[in-house]
């Protein structure tokens, strides 16, 4: 993150892969298929905002390993600011998740083991921020917050990994029918579809960034 | 005269009725189509509602700054 902080090549990467993925993602023909007509394009714009979650949330609880082991506050506010970034990453994935299912899936829930999953890993990233909200002590909060990171984050790759691929789901890749194996046969989806990925997350780090940035000189103006 | 009147509501409640079996025509138009949009439109609305939070967030600090 500090590393991030400091340069800037890769703001206009991500600005460039999200130009192509929105013209491309619109543009490119893709495939032919029964009752997802065009809404198959959704995949560059609904899936990456998991993809992106799941990185932010992944770059929150290494800075927590930080934390916990250096005690230094930067990483504290890396990690924390991170997780707000990939917690809106998520509600904006289950957000769009349910209008896609309401044209492809016919409801906007259907109770499919992946979007249950996926609603349960919110909450519990949810209950982050209200244990960090309510702790007053700052080394306390910033300890027990890091801990709790660890925790749910082991607890979201079983939620959205291992359980909906256990049972029958409607999403792609769990019960039976393999991940993208339908988008397998067309290469022009995954050639918008990875830099839409690599996009998205990178403007998510750029967010991230920002806050943080805030929230450490909101610190040193306290400490002052 | 009423009854005209009330026969003409019920024709005209009638179509509308009609043209309502069909909901959402304009989302099930041309492909779907539409409901790409509204997903894009659905994050990026969330995305500047996060850059509204974020620019009071900043406002508010150099607001402290200031006091100082």
């Amino acid at each position: 993150m500090d590393y991030l902080l400091k340069k800037d090549w890769w703001k206009w990467f991500c600005i460039a892969l999200l130009t192509y993925t929105i013209v491309a993602g619109l543009l490119v023909p893709v495939p032919r298929l029964n009752i997802l007509n065009e809404t198959i394009r959704v995949l560059h714009f609904h899936v990456p905002m998991w993809f992106g979650m799941i990185f932010l949330f992944m770059a929150s609880v290494i800075h927590a390993v930080k934390y916990l082991r250096s005690g230094n506050n930067n990483s504290d506010a890396f990690s924390s600011e991170l997780a707000s970034i990939g917690l809106y990453f998520g509600v904006f994935g289950i957000l769009s998740g349910m209008l896609w299912a309401r044209f492809a899936w016919g409801e906007f829930w259907s109770n499919d083991p992946k979007q249950n999953a996926a609603a349960i890993s919110l909450l519990i990233y949810l209950a982050y921020f209200v244990l960090r909200g309510s702790l007053q002590d700052q080394q306390q909060r910033s300890r027990i917050s890091a801990v709790y990171n660890i925790f749910a984050f082991s607890l979201m790759i079983p939620l959205l990994f291992i359980l909906p691929r256990m049972t029958d789901s409607l999403h792609p890749g769990n019960g039976g029918n393999p991940a993208l194996s339908i988008y397998d046969t067309n290469s022009t989806l995954k050639a918008v579809f990875y830099p839409a990925v690599i996009g998205w997350t990178l403007l998510g780090f750029w967010i991230a960034s920002i806050a943080s940035r805030i929230s450490l000189t909101k610190q040193k103006l306290e400490d002052a | 005269m009423l009854r005209y009147i009330i026969v003409a509501i019920l024709v005209l409640l009638s179509q509308s009725t009609h043209a309502q079996v069909e909901m959402a025509d304009n989302f099930r138009g041309e492909g779907k189509i539409y409901v790409v949009i509204a997903v894009i439109l659905i994050i990026m609305a969330g995305f500047f509602y996060l850059l509204f939070k974020l620019d009071k967030r900043a406002k508010q600090l150099e607001k402290e700054i200031e006091e100082k």
